[in-house]
C-alpha cells in the first residue's frame, strides 16, 4: 500500500512502487485534469506541484511521492498564484484545445509563487518545457503577466 | 437536463438515425468547390435538434462540429443566438450525437474538417435560431391571445408592447410543439449584435480547472486499458505471438489479436504497457521493409524529370520558357509530418450484443460510427458516439480508414470487455497517416522587363484520398485535388502555365494535415516566386503586387501585411524580412516574417505580421487565436518537423526527435483582419501555408541563402551558409 497526500487529502493505493505518479492520479484517484502527453517528461502536460514545485508526474515513481504534498490542477485554485493564473487564463482566452493547459497553469503558478514578477525572459525559460501544439504561447506570456499584476494587487502570493 | 425542446429532439433523432443508416455521403462533394456548394440548401431547419431551453432559461446549443481548439463551441452558438436573441450569459453548449440532422451542410456526413465549420453552418444555424425565436414568439402570442406582431424577442424574453413578458424558459415547452416556420427571414449583417464581435470562449472556464473531459478522461465500470503492439513496418503482419510473459505481468488480464496487431489489456495503463513490453512477436514485414527516405527522394527526383498528369495548363509553357530572356529552375522537397496532437490517440468502447457505445475525440463521426457498426455486426443506429473534447485534431482525427476507432472496437469485440485503447506518444508518432512527403521540380521564365512569362511545376507525391471513399469525388481525371491545391490555382498573372502531377504509391499511410496540400504548395510557390523576384531584381512585395491585379483579395492582404510590417522601413542589422501570400479554404492570408540567424545556423523568428481576409467575421477573437495557432503550427514544420523512414521504420517517436515549437521560440504575432461583408471563409488552416515561405524568404533576405527543403534545421542552414 502506498499513501499519498494529494490536494490535502490522504489516499491509500495498492499499486506497484514504480508506477508513475501520473497514472495513479488519473486512474486511481480519477483526477483527470492532469494529462498524459509524452510519458518522458518532454511536454509538461502532466505537471503537478510537489511540495510547491512544478514537477512532471510522468517521471515520478509513485513510491517517491510518499510523504510529499501534491497539488493537482483540480486544487490549484486554493493557492493565490494558482487562482490568479486561472483567472488570467480565462481573461486572455488562452486555451484552444485545452489539453496542455493544466500543465501550463501548474508551471505558471509555480513560477509566480517563486517569482511574483517575472520578466519575459524568465517566463520563456520557466515555461518552455510545456509544449502547446495549438500555439497559445503568446497568450500564455500575456496571461502570466496579467496574473502577476493581479497578484500584486491582491497581496502576497 | 429536463428538456422542453429535448422531447422532440429525441424523436427527431430516432428518425434521423434511420435515415442515417449506411454511409451518407453527398454525391456532389467537391472539396475545393465546397464553399460554393454550401450555399445550396441541403438541410432542413430543425430547431428542436439544435436548441434546448430549460425551465431555468438556460439555453443549450447542440453543436454538430467537434471542438478541437478552433472555437466552434463558441462561434456556432453565436450564429444561433444572433437570431435566437437569448441572453448570451445563459447560453451553454453540448456536443451532438450522431444523426443525419447533424450532417455537414456541404459534405452530407457528420464531420469537422477543411476549415468549414463556420461557413457551412452560417446560414443553417442562423435559420435555426430565427425559427426557434419565431416559435417562442408564436407561443407567447397564443398564450396572450394577441397578434404576433405586437411581440418581440429580447435577451431571452418575449415582450409584449404592453410591457408584459414571458421568459424563454416559460415558453419553451409550448414553442417546441409548434410547427417550424418556413422561409425564416434573417437579419441583415448591419444589424448583427453578436456576429463579428470579439467573444470570449465558452469552454475556457472548464479548460483551466481540469474539468474538461477529453477522450482519455472517460472511465467506464469494469473497463480495461489496452495498448496495442502494431507492426514496426507499415503493412506488416503478425507471424507469431508468444504472450506468456505478458500475461504474467501483474494486472494484465488478456492478450488478444486484432487486425492492427496484438492488444494487451490490463487494469491500468502502466501494467498494460509493461505487458506489451513483455510480448514476443515475430513480424512479417511486407513490401515496405526496404523503404528509406533518401531512396524515396532519389526515386521522386527521377520521376520529376518525366511529364506527369496535367493538373493545369494555360498557353504554351515550352514556348514560353524557350523565348524567355531569363529562366531558372529549382527542386524542392518537404518531409512526412506527424500531426502530433497533444492528446495521444485513444478510444473507449462499450460493446454489447445489441449496442456499441463509443467515447472518442473524433472529427469523423459518421465514418467512425459506420465502421464500428460493421465491425460489431450492428446497424449504424445501434452505435452511439459521444464526441469528447479533442486534445487537438489537425486532421489526424478525421480518418476515412477510421483507424483508431475501428481498432478499439476490434479490441472490445475480441476481449469481450469495455475497453479504452491508449496510444503512447511513440505509438502516435509512428502510427502513420502523415502529411505526405512531396518533391517538386519547378521552372519559370522572365521576359526582358522582368515579368514572368512561363511557369512549369511538377509535383510528386502520394494521394491522400486514393483508396478511400473520397477518391470517387475528389480525384478527377487522375488528379487528386488535394495534391495540387495551391499550385494549380496560383493567382499570379503568368500567361504560360503548366502544373503536372505524379501520384506515387508508397506503403506509408498519409492523411490531411492542417492545410493539407497547401502546406506544401505554398512553400514551393511562394519561395520560388521570391527566387524569380530576385532574378528580376525586383522587391518581392512589389513583384507580387504587380502580378495580382486580377486578385483583389490577395492584393488586399498582401498590401495590408506589408504596410503593418513596415515593409519599406529598414530593419536593424542582422534581421531579414520575408513575405508570402496564399489563399486556402476560402480565406486569404499574407504574412511577413522577421528573422535572424546566428553562427550556429539557428533561425530565430522575431515577429510575424499576419493579414487575413476571411470575409464576414463571426468571432474575431477566435480568428486572431487561429492565426497565432496556425503560425506556430507552420513554424514547427518549417523549423523542426520531419518524419523519416529507414528500413521501412519511422525513425522518430517522441518530442525529443520530433520537436515542436516551444514558448522560448515564439515570435510576436500581430493579426490584422480585413473588414469584409464577403461570405465567411475558413479560419483553422489558412494561416499555416504562408509561414514557411515567409521565413525561408526572410532567411534569404538576411543571409542570402535559399533553402528548398524543410525543415530549416540549424545544420542545414549552417551547411548552406558555409557553401555560400
Amino acid at each position: 500500500m502506498i499513501t499519498l497526500e494529494i490536494n490535502g487529502k490522504q489516499h491509500s493505493v495498492d499499486v506497484p512502487a514504480d508506477v508513475p505518479l501520473l497514472w495513479v492520479i488519473r486512474e486511481h484517484l480519477r483526477l483527470t485534469g492532469t494529462k498524459f502527453g509524452c510519458g518522458k517528461g518532454l511536454c509538461g502536460s502532466c505537471t503537478v506541484h510537489v511540495d510547491g514545485k512544478a514537477e512532471r508526474s510522468c517521471q515520478i515513481p509513485v513510491a517517491e511521492a510518499q510523504g510529499k504534498k501534491i497539488t493537482t490542477i483540480e486544487a490549484v485554485a486554493s493557492t493565490p498564484s494558482g487562482a490568479a493564473v486561472q483567472k488570467a487564463w480565462v481573461a486572455e482566452d488562452v486555451p484552444q484545445c485545452g489539453y496542455c493547459q493544466s500543465g501550463q497553469i501548474m508551471t505558471a503558478s509555480a513560477l509566480l509563487s517563486a517569482n511574483p514578477k517575472p520578466t519575459d525572459a524568465q517566463i520563456d525559460e520557466y515555461l518552455s518545457g510545456n509544449l502547446c501544439r495549438c500555439g497559445t504561447y503568446q497568450r500564455i506570456r500575456k496571461a502570466v503577466h496579467k496574473a502577476s499584476r493581479e497578484m500584486k494587487k491582491g497581496g502576497k502570493p | 437536463m429536463s428538456g422542453i425542446f429535448n422531447v422532440s429532439r429525441r424523436e427527431f433523432l430516432k428518425t434521423g438515425a434511420l435515415v442515417g443508416g449506411g454511409l451518407i455521403l453527398g454525391a456532389n462533394i467537391d472539396w475545393a468547390g465546397a464553399a460554393e456548394e454550401g450555399t445550396k440548401k441541403s438541410y432542413a431547419v430543425e430547431p428542436n435538434s439544435f436548441v434546448h431551453i430549460a425551465p431555468d432559461d438556460t439555453v443549450t446549443i447542440i453543436v454538430n462540429h467537434s471542438e478541437m481548439g478552433q472555437g466552434v463551441y463558441t462561434s456556432l452558438p453565436m450564429l444561433v443566438n444572433e437570431e435566437l436573441e437569448a441572453d448570451w450569459k445563459k447560453v451553454r453548449f453540448e456536443s451532438a450525437p450522431v444523426a443525419a440532422v447533424y450532417n455537414h451542410t456541404a459534405f452530407g456526413m457528420q464531420m469537422t474538417g477543411g476549415s468549414t465549420s463556420v461557413w457551412s453552418e452560417y446560414d443553417r444555424l442562423r435559420e435555426v435560431g430565427a425559427a426557434a425565436r419565431q416559435m417562442l414568439i408564436a407561443a407567447a402570442a397564443a398564450a396572450w391571445k394577441v397578434d404576433k406582431k405586437t411581440c418581440r424577442a429580447q435577451k431571452g424574453k418575449v415582450v409584449h408592447t404592453s410591457g408584459k413578458f414571458f421568459t424563454y424558459g416559460q415558453l419553451a415547452e409550448k414553442a417546441a410543439a409548434l410547427p417550424v416556420p418556413k422561409d425564416v427571414k434573417l437579419k441583415k449583417a448591419s444589424a448583427f449584435k453578436l456576429i463579428g464581435r470579439p467573444t470570449a470562449r465558452l469552454d475556457s472556464p472548464e479548460k483551466v480547472n481540469g474539468a474538461a473531459k477529453f477522450g482519455l478522461d472517460v472511465f467506464l465500470p469494469g473497463m480495461l486499458i489496452a495498448v496495442v503492439e502494431r507492426p514496426p513496418v507499415f503493412g506488416g503482419k503478425v507471424k507469431s505471438v508468444d504472450a506468456e510473459k505478458a500475461k504474467a505481468v501483474r494486472g494484465v488480464k488478456d492478450v488478444v489479436r486484432v487486425p492492427s496487431g496484438v492488444a494487451v489489456l490490463a487494469t491500468d495503463f502502466w501494467q498494460a504497457k509493461a505487458g506489451r513490453d513483455a510480448l514476443r512477436i515475430e513480424w512479417e514485414e511486407g513490401p515496405t521493409a526496404g523503404l528509406s527516405t533518401p531512396g524515396m527522394k532519389e526515386q521522386y527526383a527521377k520521376l520529376s524529370k518525366t511529364p506527369g498528369k496535367v493538373a493545369k495548363k494555360a498557353g504554351d509553357v515550352k514556348e514560353g520558357l524557350a523565348s524567355a530572356a531569363k529562366a531558372i529552375s529549382a527542386e524542392y522537397n518537404v518531409p512526412y509530418l506527424a500531426h502530433a496532437a497533444m492528446e495521444p490517440l485513444n478510444c473507449t468502447v462499450d460493446l454489447r450484443p445489441d449496442s456499441c457505445e463509443i467515447w472518442v475525440g473524433t472529427q469523423f463521426q459518421t465514418v467512425d460510427r459506420n465502421a464500428a457498426a460493421e465491425i460489431a455486426g450492428l446497424k449504424p443506429e445501434q452505435v452511439k458516439i459521444h464526441t469528447m473534447f479533442l486534445g487537438g485534431g489537425f486532421g489526424r482525427r478525421a480518418n476515412p480508414a477510421s483507424d483508431f476507432v475501428s481498432e478499439a472496437v476490434h479490441v472490445a469485440k475480441a476481449a469481450k470487455t469495455p475497453v479504452q485503447v491508449i496510444w503512447t506518444r511513440e505509438d502516435d508518432t509512428k502510427g502513420g497517416y502523415y502529411r505526405p512527403f512531396w518533391y517538386d521540380s519547378i521552372s519559370a521564365g522572365l521576359d526582358k522587363t522582368g515579368k514572368p512569362v512561363a511557369w512549369s511545376h511538377t509535383i510528386i507525391g502520394q494521394s491522400i484520398v486514393a483508396g478511400t471513399f473520397f477518391e470517387k469525388v475528389l480525384v478527377k481525371n487522375g488528379i487528386d485535388n488535394t495534391s495540387v491545391e495551391g499550385a494549380a490555382d496560383i493567382p499570379y498573372a503568368i500567361p504560360n502555365l503548366l502544373v503536372d502531377l505524379h501520384t506515387t504509391s508508397i506503403g506509408v499511410p498519409v492523411l490531411w494535415w492542417r492545410s493539407v496540400g497547401h502546406s506544401h504548395t505554398a512553400f514551393v510557390v511562394e519561395s520560388f516566386l521570391d527566387e524569380l523576384a530576385h532574378v528580376a531584381t525586383k522587391d518581392p512585395f512589389e513583384f507580387r503586387k504587380g502580378l495580382l491585379a486580377k486578385h483583389p483579395r490577395h492584393f488586399g492582404v498582401l498590401t495590408l501585411a506589408a504596410e503593418k510590417a513596415g515593409w519599406s522601413r529598414p530593419l536593424p542589422k542582422g534581421r531579414g524580412r520575408g513575405i508570402a501570400v496564399h489563399e486556402s479554404f476560402g480565406s486569404y492570408v499574407a504574412e511577413v516574417a522577421e528573422v535572424s540567424v546566428n553562427k550556429e545556423g539557428e533561425l530565430r523568428v522575431h515577429r510575424v505580421v499576419c493579414a487575413v481576409d476571411c470575409g464576414q467575421t463571426v468571432n474575431p477573437e477566435t480568428i486572431a487565436a487561429q492565426m497565432e495557432s496556425a503560425v506556430v503550427y507552420g513554424l514547427s514544420a518549417a523549423l523542426h518537423g520531419a518524419i523519416t523512414i529507414k528500413n521501412g521504420m519511422v525513425e522518430q517517436g517522441n518530442f525529443d526527435d520530433y520537436p515542436i515549437l516551444r514558448l522560448n521560440e515564439m515570435p510576436k504575432v500581430e493579426v490584422h483582419i480585413v473588414k469584409s461583408r464577403e461570405k465567411p471563409g475558413g479560419i483553422g488552416e489558412p494561416a499555416v501555408p504562408p509561414i514557411a515561405p515567409a521565413v525561408a524568404n526572410a532567411l534569404f533576405n538576411v543571409a542570402g541563402i535559399r533553402l528548398r527543403e524543410l525543415p530549416m534545421k540549424p545544420e542545414v542552414v549552417l551547411a548552406a551558409m558555409k557553401k555560400k
